[in-house]
């Protein structure tokens, strides 16, 4: 086969792996745009902060150190202990469950009724002040985050394709075990919706908030729940991204790679989600093999809003979105 | 009286519609035009213009032009420093080009190359609406700042990438370039500000304004009753971009001086605009101007008093500042979604009936 060829399947490969990547982000918000009807503009927001928790509690760093710090005059650092990986993930996880809990107490409560676009309104200014909070409780450093999840490129792959080919494929170990992940998510996602009782009332109150109120499903629980949710899908998402590339402030950046999944996908379908991270994450990473050189590069910062507009303008709901009916 | 009608009689159809139909209200907004125009720019220094007064009035334009487009039209958009990015670059290219006409038309003129871009992104939403529409500004404000960053030909091929405003003047008196005076940069943007408030003002009153209205509250019912959504949201977009454009032309070559895109235009300043807007009131002029000296005035408060009074070092007090800024946006929702210019609208209609309220 002609290299170029090769490099093409190459970078295919590679564009699908930062396809789950980016579907994983478009989950969350899909998941509450589903329940509540919130466009949760925070989720990346999210995925920074419970990543950067995650390194604080590993590191055994005090929260808020630097402030306490400046306020008080003292000295202190850190606890001096280091945890595990496991129980700092499950630490974490205690954490957004409150987070959630304290935005349906404290913001969405009051905003029930409001209109969609106060309500993502609402979530922006959420995402600063999560921004804020998260630097402030930990600092703005850059950190590496190691879970002990494998990196670097993949031998195996490597080798097999390098014997039968004559060129050796590069792929990241780290993205292998991201899709598996994300795999296994979804799943779980799909059996618990399909057949917990928790997560049929979380159906119902996707389909129809008065009538899921009516045969009694509490509103609040669902919302808290879904919250937490989409908290767990940002802390693995969080994992993820700062495994391979840093915890850092760009890391809520990937919020804005997942809003033109969720435009192709529909914002209201899982399987849109996946699917439209996939058709993004190759569509970018090819059109940046093939064009990019001509075009002057770095044309992935834009090439999915691109082709989500194009594409939108022939299916203005998405690919699996609920058809849009209007009624005067 | 005091802020009443009473004795305040119209004769003419032109009276009964003006803007401030109480005395009081007409006669402190010609006082506030006269203490801008004939007792600011004596008093101001270069602090003044520079921390509050030119991103004051700048940002007022791009809150109007915006307001336009999400407060009376109803088509979200977060593009806007997209769009305020070509207000800049356009203003730019036509500085360097035509050195010898007047820097007052290369500004309205970049307005109006914005607006052609704005109309030509604006045609998305003829078939998208709601936030799907709101993710497809993003395009623009993606697409555009790459295209302003990768294209030598808009920077003219200088080294840094980066723009930056030669010398120009407007009656003999420097308005852009590194040697201008505090007042007359100031006098410069608040003749397009005043002027952009006017048109704006106008606008949204008359024909136009109630057909964007009309989309706004139901565009399928408007379409029936005879507004053609195409030439309303196209026009909303060209005259919300036209404004948008004159801020970032305003916003470069007199406020900076010189740019870097990515940072100067990049997607904040497209939140920064819209929550001047939703915090001064969807669709409301008045709103404009609070959003904008509110969202102005409270960094610059935040750091006198953290940074500069209690002393804290300055990455706390910029990560305090994001904490206070999310939840002054979360709160402002939450108690008032219809922004300072409905609470101001009610404390006048207190006022009004003040001291008997029954």
């Amino acid at each position: 086969m002609p290299d170029q060829v090769l490099f093409a399947i190459e970078v295919t490969l590679n564009g699908l792996m930062a396809g789950v990547l980016y579907a994983l982000v478009a989950l969350g918000f899909v998941l509450i745009f589903k329940a509540s009807g919130v466009f949760n503009y925070a989720q990346g927001v999210m995925a920074l902060f419970a990543a950067l928790t995650l390194v604080g509690i590993m590191e055994g760093q005090v929260p808020f150190g630097h402030l306490i710090n400046v306020m008080f005059g003292t000295e202190i650092h850190g606890f001096g202990w280091e945890v595990p990986a496991l129980a700092a993930i499950f630490l974490t996880m205690v954490v957004m469950v409150f987070f959630a809990w304290a935005v349906n107490r404290v913001v969405l409560r009051h905003l029930v009724n409001q209109a969609p676009i106060i309500l993502f309104m609402a979530t922006i200014g959420l995402a600063y002040f999560l921004e804020g909070v998260g630097d402030l409780m930990w600092g703005s450093d850059i950190r590496t985050l190691d879970v002990g999840l494998p990196q670097g490129i993949n031998e195996w792959i490597d080798g097999v394709t390098y014997r039968a080919l004559g060129y050796g494929f590069f792929i990241d170990n780290l993205d292998l075990v991201a899709t598996v992940i994300a795999a296994l998510l979804v799943t779980g996602l799909v059996l618990f919706s399909q057949y917990t009782k928790q997560g049929r009332a979380l159906r119902a109150v996707a389909d129809d908030h008065q009538a899921a109120l009516s045969v009694g499903i509490s509103l609040n629980f669902i919302w808290v729940l879904v919250w937490s949710i989409a908290g767990f899908v940002a802390l693995v998402a969080g994992i993820m991204w700062g495994a391979k590339s840093g915890v850092q402030f760009s890391l809520s950046l990937i919020a804005l790679k997942a809003l033109p999944v969720l435009m192709l996908g529909g914002f209201t379908s899982i399987p849109g989600a996946i699917i439209g991270g996939l058709i993004i994450g190759v569509g970018e990473k090819l059109f940046e093999f093939l064009a990019g050189p001509a075009l002057g590069g770095a044309t992935e910062n834009w090439f999915a809003y691109v082709l989500a507009l194009l594409f939108l303008v022939f299916r203005p709901q998405g690919l699996f979105g609920e058809k849009i009916i209007e009624r005067v | 009286m005091l802020y009443r009608e009473a004795g305040d009689f119209k004769t003419t159809y032109a009276e009964d519609g003006q803007t401030f139909p109480i005395r009081l209200d007409r006669l402190g907004y010609y006082a506030i035009l006269a203490v801008a125009v004939l007792v600011v720019p004596f008093v101001i220094n270069d602090y003044w213009v520079n921390a509050v007064f030119l991103p004051f009035l700048i940002y007022a334009i791009a809150a109007i032009g915006l307001n336009i487009l999400v407060g009376y039209c109803g088509q979200l958009s977060l593009g806007t420093g997209g769009f305020m990015a070509v207000g800049a670059y356009a203003c730019y290219k036509l500085m360097t080009s035509f050195p010898e006409v007047n820097i007052l038309f290369h500004i309205i003129l970049s307005g109006g190359v914005t607006a052609v871009v704005g109309v030509l992104f604006g045609l998305p939403s003829l078939r998208i609406k709601g936030f799907y529409l709101a993710v497809a500004t993003l395009a623009a404000q993606f697409f555009l700042v790459w295209l302003f960053n990768r294209v030598p030909w808009f920077y003219n091929y200088s080294a840094s990438g980066q723009i930056s405003a030669p010398e120009r003047t407007l009656l003999g008196v420097n308005i852009t370039g590194p040697s201008t005076s505090a007042w007359a940069t100031y006098l410069f943007c608040l003749f397009f500000l005043i002027a952009s408030a006017w048109i704006a003002r106008n606008l949204t009153r008359g024909a136009v304004g109630r057909r964007w209205m009309a989309i706004r509250d139901m565009d399928i019912a408007a379409e029936i009753i005879g507004v053609n959504p195409l030439r309303a949201k196209l026009s909303a977009f060209a005259v919300s971009s036209f404004f948008v454009g004159i801020s970032g032309a305003l916003f470069f070559s007199v406020y900076l001086g010189a740019v870097e895109v990515g940072e100067a235009f990049g997607i904040n300043k497209s939140f920064l605009v819209l929550f001047m807007v939703i915090i001064g009131g969807l669709g409301s002029i008045f709103g404009s101007f609070a959003g904008a000296a509110f969202l102005v005035l409270l960094p610059v408060l935040l750091k006198n008093v953290l940074a500069g009074g209690l002393g804290w070092p300055t990455d706390v007090v910029a990560h305090l500042e994001l904490i206070i800024v999310g939840g002054l946006i979360v709160g402002f929702l939450i108690l008032e979604p219809h922004g300072l210019a409905q609470l101001w609208r009610v404390t006048k209609e207190k006022l009004r009936l003040w001291p008997f309220p029954h």
